[in-house]
């Protein structure tokens, strides 16, 4: 019961969010410093571990090859295959559960414990609008820091295919570029505006409405992680289902 | 002026208030007194419009707050200002920015005329010098300092204070009792405070309602306080044996 409880003010605080905006001049400036906070803020680790992971990738496609009839090229083809369609917008969009999601739900939890929300609504201010809006526009930049994550996680499997012996530049060029289908591209942009949707607004969600003390935040950002990890894993699968299926 | 007609507020279980009805007058400094846990800051919220009472209705100058729409109810908040017991300043806003944010929000001023009433208002809460420090930056008294000049940057019809001197010295409580009386008098607007500092009670309770177990236990003056044979007022206010030497003179006094 609890759950579809959970579910309903779930849907109450969206309607809220997007009712009496705030201020444009006001919201701008919001706005701006959540892109700066959220996207600006996540490109180095999220460059950082795409950068790995396409040479792990690349790595272990070309251990994993020990038929000479196999061509040398599906290293190059298996890393683009696997950054575009799964590790950049579903892996990376787990890590920003943790990175993005615990900020949001610490810092509008910690509003909520030290009464800064209750003073918003008491001058009359629209809290949901005010603090969930701007992340969520914020978000929608999302695709951009993926499609970095792209192009640096497979440019990580060139490197590491290349420079470790695993392959040459000409055979990992053809596998990047071998049956390449556009589409994918979009399927992983369409998946991503999606998950930026749910990273904005579930961990604000577990921030708003949480209740108690300073413990409490902690507990609420654990919650958030693992909840908006669990629905991006199942938006994942009703997404490719639909897409690709 | 606010009028409380028979208010009843619930959690689950909890029955918080219990059919409070009182009168706050515009232009006097109204204290809500009571032990922890007997309904003070639930009664607070309710007036505020945080909490919607279960039963009966609250008044703000003849506005129903029940019967308004959200719209109309987002506008009377607007001539409300609220000190809170933790001064609810915003975190990531200098001192500057956090009085400034109301006037930001809901008027069409220029950056200079905020600026301006922005001077105005600390001046008027004896804060000169402290504009572009962050909350975390200034002492706990100053910070209720900064609270009360925002919730009178709008030039509010009513202002609520929730213990406004908790975690204070003596010295500053006392110096922001008499801030919030002299801003009631000066700006004639219907103040409530929530409190259970026994030396606001004697200093600014012009009216003073205590509650006990969500009751509307006691009504009077500071100077009925003294008077009253109210055994759960006696047994709350004259707690400490200074309190009960400070009665004794005061009926000594009278007699």
């Amino acid at each position: 019961m609890n759950y579809i409880a959970s579910i309903g003010s779930y849907a109450i605080m969206i309607r809220e969010v997007f009712k009496k905006p705030t201020k444009w001049s006001i919201m701008k400036s919001l706005i701006l410093k959540e892109i700066d906070e959220l996207i600006f803020g996540s490109l180095g680790i999220l460059i950082f571990i795409s950068f790995f992971i396409g040479g792990v990738v690349a790595i272990q496609t070309a251990l994993n090859i020990t038929s000479e009839f196999i061509p040398k090229y599906l290293v190059g083809f298996a890393t683009r295959q696997s950054i575009i369609l799964e590790f950049a917008p579903t892996f990376c969009s787990i890590i920003m559960a943790g990175k993005v999601g615990s900020y949001i739900t610490s810092s509008i939890g910690t509003m909520r414990v030290t009464e800064q929300i209750d003073a918003l609504e008491v001058m009359g201010v629209n809290a949901l609008n005010y603090l969930v809006f701007p992340k969520i526009i914020a978000l929608f930049m999302y695709p951009f820091l993926i499609a970095i994550a792209m192009y640096v996680g497979i440019f990580g499997g060139w490197i590491a295919g290349v420079f470790g012996g695993f392959s040459t530049s000409a055979d990992f060029v053809e596998g990047v570029q071998l049956d390449f289908i556009p589409f994918h591209v979009t399927y992983s942009f369409i998946k991503t505006l999606v998950f930026a949707f749910v990273l904005a607004t579930i961990p604000s969600y577990h921030g708003y409405f949480m209740k108690g003390g300073a413990l409490e935040v902690g507990k609420a950002a654990t919650t958030s992680f693992v909840w908006t990890s669990v629905v991006i894993i199942i938006l994942n699968y009703i997404l490719t289902q639909l897409l690709l299926g | 002026m606010i009028e409380v007609n028979d208010i009843h507020k619930s959690f689950g279980d909890a029955h918080i208030l219990k059919g409070i009805s009182t009168c706050f007058d515009k232009g006097k400094t109204n204290l809500v007194i009571g032990q922890s846990g007997s309904g003070k800051t639930v009664f607070l919220k309710c007036l505020l419009g945080l909490f919607s009472p279960d039963q009966g209705s609250i008044s703000h100058d003849g506005k129903i707050y029940s019967q308004l729409s959200s719209n109309e109810q987002r506008s009377l908040r607007q001539e409300m200002g609220m000190v809170f017991q933790g001064s609810a300043l915003f975190d990531s806003m200098t001192v500057e920015g956090n009085v400034m944010f109301p006037l930001e929000m809901f008027t069409k001023q220029s950056m200079s005329e905020m600026r301006d009433r922005v001077d105005i208002v600390l001046k008027r809460v004896n804060l000169i010098d402290a504009h572009t420090k962050y909350p975390s930056e200034i002492s706990g008294g100053m910070q209720k300092r900064v609270a009360i000049a925002r919730a009178i940057v709008m030039n509010p019809k009513y202002l609520f204070c929730d213990e406004p001197n908790s975690g204070l010295d003596p010295k500053t409580a006392i110096m922001i009792d008499n801030l919030i009386q002299e801003i009631t008098e000066e700006f004639d607007i219907t103040t409530v405070v929530n409190t259970h500092d026994m030396n606001s009670v004697m200093e600014i309770g012009e009216k003073i309602i205590f509650l006990k177990d969500g009751i509307k236990e006691w009504e009077g003056t500071k100077h009925e306080i003294f008077k009253t044979e109210n055994k759960a007022v006696t047994n709350f206010v004259y707690s400490s044996e200074l309190f009960k030497k400070v009665r004794q003179m005061y009926i000594e006094e009278r007699n």
